[in-house]
C-alpha cells in the first residue's frame, strides 16, 4: 500500500465527515470544491477538509483511492459518497440529510430546508 | 487540446449503445451530459458516474485531462 493510501485511510477512518478538495474550507481554490464546502459550511456540519493541492501524491492518490476521477470527493464514516454533482443532487433531494441522519452527523436542517428553498 | 460535446457523446454512446445521451456546453473544457441508461438500474449514482467516467478512458485525468469539468447526470430509464 502506498504511503498516500495509507495516510487517506487513516484520515477517513479518524474523521467522521472528511472532504478532498481544492483549497481550504476558508479559501476553497475551484468551483466545484467551493460549491460542496460552501454546502458543508451553510449546513453547520464539523468536517475535516484536506487539501489536495498541497500534495501531488494526495491528488493522484484520492483518485486511486475511491476510482474516481475528479476532486472533490467526500467521506462520510469512511464511506466515498460522491463528488460535486452528487453531493448536489442529494443535497436538494433531502438524501444527505438522510444520510447524516443515519450516520449520526449533526448538522442544521433549517439550513438544508433553506437550501431547497432558493433552488427549489 | 479540446474536445468537442460530439466527442464526448461518441465516446460514452461507444459503451452505452442505446442510451439517452445528452451534452451541453461548446467551450472545449466544460461540460454537462445527462446519460440515461438500462444498465444502470439497481447502481447508486457513484457506480452509475464511475461506469460513465470509464467510457471516457482517461480524458478527465490529470492536469494534462482534455476534459476540465463535467457536470454529470446519470440515472435508470
Amino acid at each position: 500500500m502506498s504511503d498516500a493510501k495509507t495516510l487517506i485511510t487513516e484520515t477517513v477512518k479518524a474523521h467522521d465527515v472528511v472532504l478532498y478538495m481544492k483549497g481550504t474550507k476558508s479559501m476553497p481554490q475551484c468551483g466545484f470544491s467551493s460549491r460542496v464546502a460552501g454546502v458543508l459550511n451553510y449546513m453547520g456540519v464539523d468536517y475535516t477538509d484536506v487539501n489536495v493541492l498541497s500534495d501531488a501524491d494526495l491528488r493522484q492518490g484520492i483518485k486511486d483511492y475511491s476510482d474516481w476521477p475528479t476532486i472533490p470527493q467526500l467521506y462520510v464514516k469512511g464511506e466515498f459518497v460522491g463528488g460535486c454533482d452528487i453531493i448536489t443532487e442529494m443535497t436538494l433531494s433531502g438524501e444527505l440529510d438522510t444520510l447524516f441522519e443515519e450516520s449520526g452527523v449533526t448538522y442544521d436542517k433549517e439550513a438544508a430546508d433553506k437550501i431547497r428553498a432558493a433552488n427549489g | 487540446m479540446t474536445i468537442q460535446a460530439s466527442d464526448i457523446e461518441a465516446m460514452i454512446r461507444d459503451s452505452f449503445p442505446n442510451a439517452k445521451i445528452d451534452v451541453q456546453g461548446d467551450d472545449g473544457q466544460h461540460f454537462s451530459a445527462m446519460v440515461e441508461d438500462d444498465s444502470f438500474r439497481g447502481m447508486n449514482r457513484v457506480q452509475q458516474q464511475r461506469a460513465v467516467y470509464a467510457a471516457l478512458k482517461g480524458k478527465m485525468d490529470g492536469p494534462a485531462g482534455e476534459l476540465h469539468a463535467l457536470a454529470l447526470t446519470t440515472r435508470a430509464p
